[in-house]
């Protein structure tokens, strides 16, 4: 493989050598001194970049999480942004080390796309919005509607699929990029757009106007969104998994940034919490990672609740409630596997 | 002893394959030959490795899968039941469509501009300058762009051109109205009349297009009825080879081209169909997609300007001397143009011709930045994007787009020795 790095790039496919081989991923990230994580080319609240170039959001936080985890330096995150079409590519050729970018959990990705998902960071499912003044109250009303859909997507499967099912037909207007719609439908040349329920709220969230569209109440599918890593990379992805476990539990057991410091002690109480934190056991050291590598990513990121709340909760302008990503204690489904 | 035959001529060594000149270009050639081939095999060689490390394998069997997403427009029949060969063919299909209208546009517009540029009215002249200049030093993709831009901005939406009751009761008028009753232009597409047939003899369903019997029948009549003329005409000029007098034919050709198609469409009980405002959009009418109409304008006004060049370059090639002689001769301007200086423009316009079709065909790729689903949208796009398989998709589109560029080049040449200058 070794000659491969060499001539790979005159390969025709321009598939070049991966390095991963020679290397593990870990290997490549601590060597290397910075994370390159894949996101969104830009969705209010998940990824998108502000006016100083600091890229922030949801799943922005996850590839800071991973970075505290194995760099114990938050800020050493180098950005992709990846769209619906090419992300797979960039993960899969080795561009990237993990994908960050509100990707649905598919059967078809998992297995065939030479790919593995480390967890879900976000429940979601596929809704509508459209304009309130069209006096749309619901999904099976949108018969012969222009629909504008992210091409690549499993939205773009799941709207076929909802309106073959209620007998009703479409137009698809089909764009790579969320801005790149959204000003489609902005200027009427779609009567309706369509995308996970939570990029539905954070795109309303951006528009001069919100309260002239509404978002319809049908839900049509089940979208697990989730960190994805390189297949046959378990070491890495159990990082990535159990990065994004820490952060869930941690909420669970009540660390926050606030307190991680002072419930790292030896003298905590709680057993699980001395583990998770590093001051018991050596769980760190088994992912190849220092022991306290849990303390970073909390105090860097705060938990998952923190960081729900800072970028989506109902305090920002997208006003998402917990719904489905409500801890399992609070009727949910984050459910972070015992930390032992 | 007596010779053997064998060594009459010079004896054959290795070493003659290097120092002999006749046979080390071959040599050569051969050496070459191999270091090629093994290059192209260990760099598909270095591509299978690679692609086995990262655990995939070159498989086309995805075409034969379930597509499951929707395309419009669509030539042919397509659902998202079909295949993602199916899908394949659709985007082909529109590809093409694009190639020849923007094609035919082009050559159109570049004619006309050519010529005109070479006008001897200053205003018109410098007008097609400033056309060729701008047209052609601004990327195709902006243009694509921006005339999308403007159709999807400047134009109303469907819903404006709706009348409600309600509207009527208060004496209001809709915010848009269709041009002559039955054209209208959204920020969607462009719907207009389409003809149909209530009494057709049904259509032949071929499974994947359906064509409709009565606009069969209606191609066939109207074959017939130009081979007719065509006869008539032949007749007449033999006529006027044997007596000097040509006789009267342009009403027969008349009543022979129209008379037949205009009883065929009355007795198929032809009508058209204006396209009305339904729940969201028009239904019953043609609709050309605001893409599609971006795309081949862009690719035609930019095309086209190349074109005109060429055009302008090929009559410019021609000497004055030509029309000159043609003029002594006592032939009339339309008759020069026709006879004498356009046979050899040809020679000049043809090859170049050439690249620009295939141009125009290749950039017709850029046909996403204007929402049109072409092959590049279905086989590189979105089916790549669902099945995943990048290397396969792209490996495809090479190869087609490969075909296609032979097909016209060949065709192209064809005409092209048709026209040349004929060396005997």
């Amino acid at each position: 493989m070794k000659y491969s790095a060499l001539f790979g790039a005159l390969t025709v496919t321009g598939l070049a050598a991966t390095g991963a081989s020679a290397q593990s991923t870990l290997e490549t990230v601590q060597d290397r001194g910075e994370l390159v994580c894949g996101v969104n080319t830009g969705l209010t609240g998940f990824a998108e970049q502000g006016a100083d170039n600091e890229w922030t959001g949801f799943d922005v936080a996850l590839c800071k999480a991973v970075a505290a985890a194995v760099l114990g330096d938050a800020s050493a995150v180098s950005y992709v942004p990846t769209t619906s079409t090419d992300r797979f590519d960039l993960l899969t050729s080795g561009r990237i080390d993990m994908l960050s970018r509100n990707t649905t959990w598919t059967y078809s990705r998992d297995v065939d796309l030479a790919m593995d998902f480390a967890g879900v960071n976000y429940y979601d499912g596929q809704g509508f919005m459209v304009r309130s003044d069209m006096g749309v109250g619901s999904a099976t009303e949108l018969d012969g509607a222009t629909i504008c859909i992210q091409s690549g997507t499993t939205t773009e499967l799941n709207l076929a699929d909802y309106f073959a099912t209620n007998g009703m037909s479409f137009t698809a207007q089909s764009g790579e990029t969320n801005a790149e719609l959204e000003q489609a439908f902005l200027a009427g040349s779609c009567d309706a757009y369509t995308t996970d329920a939570s990029g539905l709220a954070a795109t309303r969230a951006s528009f001069p106007n919100p309260d002239d569209y509404i978002i319809l109440p049908e839900i049509i599918s089940k979208e697990p969104l989730g960190p994805a890593t390189r297949e046959n990379d378990s070491d890495w992805t159990d990082i990535v998994a159990w990065t994004l476990n820490a952060l869930i539990a941690a909420e669970e057991l009540g660390v926050t940034s606030d307190n991680v410091e002072e419930m790292a002690s030896a003298d905590n109480e709680n057993p699980e919490v001395r583990r998770l934190l590093g001051v018991e056991g050596d769980l760190g050291q088994m992912m190849g990672l220092d022991n306290d590598w849990a303390v970073n990513v909390i105090s860097a990121t705060g938990n998952y609740g923190e960081i729900f709340e800072e970028f989506l909760g109902e305090s920002t302008p997208i006003g998402l409630a917990r719904g489905l990503n409500a801890q399992w204690t609070d009727g949910g489904l984050l459910y972070a596997p015992p930390f032992r | 002893m007596a010779a053997s035959p064998s060594q009459i001529g010079p004896v054959f060594r290795p070493s003659m394959l290097l120092y002999d000149s006749r046979y080390r270009s071959i040599t050569i050639q051969i050496v070459v030959l191999l270091l090629v081939m093994a290059g192209i095999g260990w760099l598909l060689h270095n591509l299978f490795t690679n692609l086995a490390q990262l655990g995939r394998t070159l498989d086309f069997d995805f075409l034969g899968r379930r597509a499951g997403y929707e395309i419009t427009p669509s030539l042919i029949q397509y659902s998202a039941d079909n295949t993602h060969w199916r899908a394949l063919v659709v985007g082909l299909l529109n590809t093409l469509l694009v190639a020849l209208v923007g094609c035919i546009l082009a050559t159109i517009v570049g004619v006309l501009v050519g010529v005109l540029r070479l006008s001897n009215n200053w205003l018109v002249g410098r007008l097609m300058t400033v056309y060729v200049e701008v047209f052609r030093n601004i990327p195709v993709l902006l243009w694509i762009l921006m005339l999308f831009a403007v159709l999807k901005e400047a134009t109303p939406a469907p819903n404006a051109y709706r009348l409600t009751p309600a509207m009527v009761e208060a004496g209001q008028s809709a915010d848009a109205s269709m041009f002559l009753g039955s054209f209208a232009v959204t920020n969607r597409y462009t719907t207009m009349p389409t003809p149909l047939l209530s009494r057709g003899p049904g259509g032949i369903d071929l499974g994947f297009v359906n064509f409709s019997g009565g606009f069969l029948i209606l191609a066939l009549i109207l074959i017939a009825s130009i081979l007719a003329v065509r006869y008539l005409g032949r007749r007449a000029t033999r006529i006027q080879a044997e007596t000097g007098k040509r006789p009267t034919t342009w009403w027969q050709s008349l009543l022979i081209l129209f008379v037949p198609v205009i009883l065929a469409l009355w007795a198929m009980g032809f009508y058209i169909q204006v396209p009305e405002i339904t729940s969201f959009n028009f239904s019953g009418g043609i609709q050309l997609s605001n893409g599609f109409v971006a795309l081949t304008l862009a690719l035609a006004l930019y095309t086209g300007a190349f074109i005109a060049e060429i055009v302008r370059a090929g009559i410019l090639a021609v000497s004055r001397g030509q029309s000159e002689a043609a003029f002594a001769l006592g032939l009339r301007p339309g008759w020069t143009m026709r006879l004498v200086i356009l046979p050899q423009a040809l020679r000049v316009i043809v090859p170049p011709l050439i690249s620009q079709y295939l141009n125009l065909t290749k950039n017709s790729s850029l046909a996403l930045a204007a929402s049109y689903l072409d092959l590049r949208g279905t086989l590189g796009g979105i089916t790549l994007n669902q099945t995943g398989r990048g290397l396969e998709c792209m490996l495809l589109l090479m190869a087609i787009y490969l075909i296609i560029s032979l097909l016209i080049s060949s065709g192209m040449n064809v005409f092209n020795s048709r026209v040349r200058l004929k060396e005997r």
